[in-house]
């Protein structure tokens, strides 16, 4: 399949089963909640390395917030309802109740709950006071800029991790180019996130290594300077780079609408090939074929 | 169809109709509930010997006329809407523990004693003991939400445990006296001895106050959990001011002679200089 000039791979992403959770973030200022929200999704791109992953959603205006401040809408994904609720109480804890002004809600309707607030209270040192309204309790923590209010429980719900477009260009300005255009393009689609810096990845992984000790280790068949070396390379005539977007999703939905606009973009900006990332279909719960994401698009 | 009843006797003394509510009246015809018992003085009587009925009861009441001798409507309530066009006497809503009450003129004394969840909205003023715990017991509110859209009387939140309390305009003395936990907002001037023995709470005002001596004023800030329940008010019909939603206000701790762990927050108007 071939959209505008570019190559579109007959093959799909191999996406994950995961959890994920919405954490809405308000402050003072729309500053500082951008501020909490970047030290809340700091280090989260993977959670092969990071034990979740993390980014921020959309930046909400004061008449989306529930306290009618300016605010930040966070998605952090784990693999496990465990994990979801660990990662919160870790990073809430320590990005978002130390940033001035800020205060901390839950996003997501769900029947699964974890336990944030509750935990984090007792850094209040039987200080906090508890506050019931409308079925949603919170607790009012004090700091020294005067209290951190935070939600009892935060809803968590299955989720989708690993949907993912790998963009080749002829070099690196210009798949570089193509990749940004393209995450550009994924931004703020509801429910989802790029996890990784700029929402792009060069670094892409299989699931192996020679190393014992190391599960995972550099995509070499994507490795422009293992051309000649690898014989698993899958680097077609003319391509000299190759970045990867990865996207998780509160939704299977939310993934593939994101991985159709990624690709859109990335053809519009001059990829020369759009393929994607898999283990053979035997890892991932979600096979994700990019041929029929394009169905009506594509010439 | 919902089920209506309009007053056509006024009683001579006051009548005790804990019956007029919509868990006692759903399913029920006109004529079913004209027999419903209810007591005038210390005498049994028939609900229809005061009110002529219609409709059928589907989960919501009207109730129409002048309502202020009737005890005890939506007593022990859990579901379903209770409209009253008219004033109401005491005990409305006591003991509730679901649904929506919502009287078009004034209620009498102790709206919603001892409720545990629901919503009542009064758009007149209520009497004394809004929410307050029945005499002799523990606890007076202990969840749900009041609204009182113009002025009650003395002991607001007397001993209440949980739950909202709002008046739009003024309250009496003892406001939120012996309060164990919960939040009492008063949009207008607050009585005497404000929070009196109360252990926790909140109690709120858009007004400066006399505090207790057992009171100790601690700083000046911006309450962000008060945000969220100006909100809340402000969704319910409470003319809440963006003054009232963004202001800082004073942050008093007591009652010393009890926990010392209740405050009252107290909006910065400038009309007072800052305690210290």
């Amino acid at each position: 399949m071939r959209l505008h000039d570019t190559d579109i791979v007959d093959t799909f992403a191999e996406a994950f089963a995961m959890w994920g959770a919405r954490v809405l973030i308000t402050a003072e200022t729309a500053e500082w909640a951008m501020a909490a929200a970047q030290s809340m999704t700091g280090f989260a791109t993977s959670v092969i390395g990071c034990k979740c992953e993390a980014g921020i959603e959309a930046v909400l205006l004061e008449d989306a917030t529930p306290d009618h401040r300016p605010g930040v809408s966070v998605l952090l994904f784990s693999m496990n309802a465990e994990g979801v609720g660990k990662r919160l109480v870790e990073r809430v804890g320590q990005c978002v109740m130390t940033c001035p002004s800020t205060a901390c809600y839950n996003g997501l309707s769900a029947a699964e709950q974890v336990t944030v607030g509750g935990q984090l209270r007792y850094f209040g040192d039987k200080h906090q006071i508890a506050k019931l309204l409308e079925g949603r309790r919170m607790w009012r923590v004090p700091v020294m800029d005067g209290e951190f209010l935070v939600d009892d429980q935060f809803g968590i719900q299955p989720a989708v991790g690993g949907g993912n477009i790998l963009i080749l260009g002829r070099d690196e300005r210009a798949t570089l180019a193509a990749a940004a255009a393209a995450a550009a393009a994924m931004r703020g689609i509801p429910g989802t996130i790029l996890p990784f810096p700029g929402g792009v990845v060069r670094s892409g992984s299989k699931p192996a290594s020679r190393y014992k000790f190391l599960h995972a280790s550099t995509n070499d068949a994507y490795c422009p300077t293992l051309r000649a070396v690898s014989s698993e390379t899958q680097l077609p005539d003319g391509v000299g780079s190759v970045l990867e977007i990865v996207i998780d999703g509160l939704d299977l939905a939310g993934v593939e609408s994101a991985m159709r606009r990624g690709m859109q973009a990335a053809a519009e900006a001059g990829a020369v090939q759009i393929t994607a990332g898999n283990y053979g279909g035997g890892l991932g719960q979600y096979q994700i074929r990019l041929h029929p994401l394009l169905e009506g698009a594509a010439v | 169809m919902s089920l209506e009843l309009t007053l056509t006797t006024t009683p001579t003394v006051p009548l005790e109709a804990d019956v007029i509510s919509p868990a006692r009246l759903t399913g029920l015809s006109a004529a079913a509930a004209a027999k419903l018992t209810v007591v005038h003085g210390n005498v049994r009587a028939d609900l229809g010997e005061f009110f002529k009925i219609k409709g059928t009861g589907n989960g919501e009441v009207h109730v129409t006329g002048d309502l202020s001798r009737i005890k005890m409507i939506g007593a022990g309530m859990t579901e379903g809407r209770l409209i009253v066009h008219g004033s109401v006497g005491m005990h409305l809503g006591a003991r509730m523990a679901g649904g929506e009450i919502r009287v078009e003129g004034n209620a009498g004394d102790w709206v919603g004693p001892e409720m545990t969840n629901g919503l009542i909205v009064i758009n007149g003023n209520a009497g004394h003991l809004v929410g307050s715990a029945l005499r002799g017991d523990a606890a007076g509110m202990q969840g749900g939400e009041i609204v009182v859209l113009g002025n009650a009387g003395n002991e607001v939140g007397s001993g209440m445990r949980r739950g909202l309390i709002a008046i739009g305009g003024n309250t009496g003395d003892f406001t939120g006296v012996g309060m164990l936990a919960g939040t009492v907002v008063v949009l207008g001037q607050l009585g005497w001895r404000t929070g009196a023995s109360m252990k926790r709470g909140t109690i709120v005002s858009m007004h400066p106050v006399e505090m207790l001596p057992t009171f100790t004023h601690a700083c000046r800030y911006r309450p962000v959990f008060l945000r969220l329940y100006l909100a809340r008010l402000r969704r319910l019909g409470l003319p809440v001011t963006p003054d009232q939603l963004d202001g800082e206000y004073h942050r008093w701790c007591g009652d010393a002679l009890e926990l010392n762990r209740g405050e009252v927050l107290l909006l910065d108007t400038g009309e007072t200089a800052a305690p210290h």
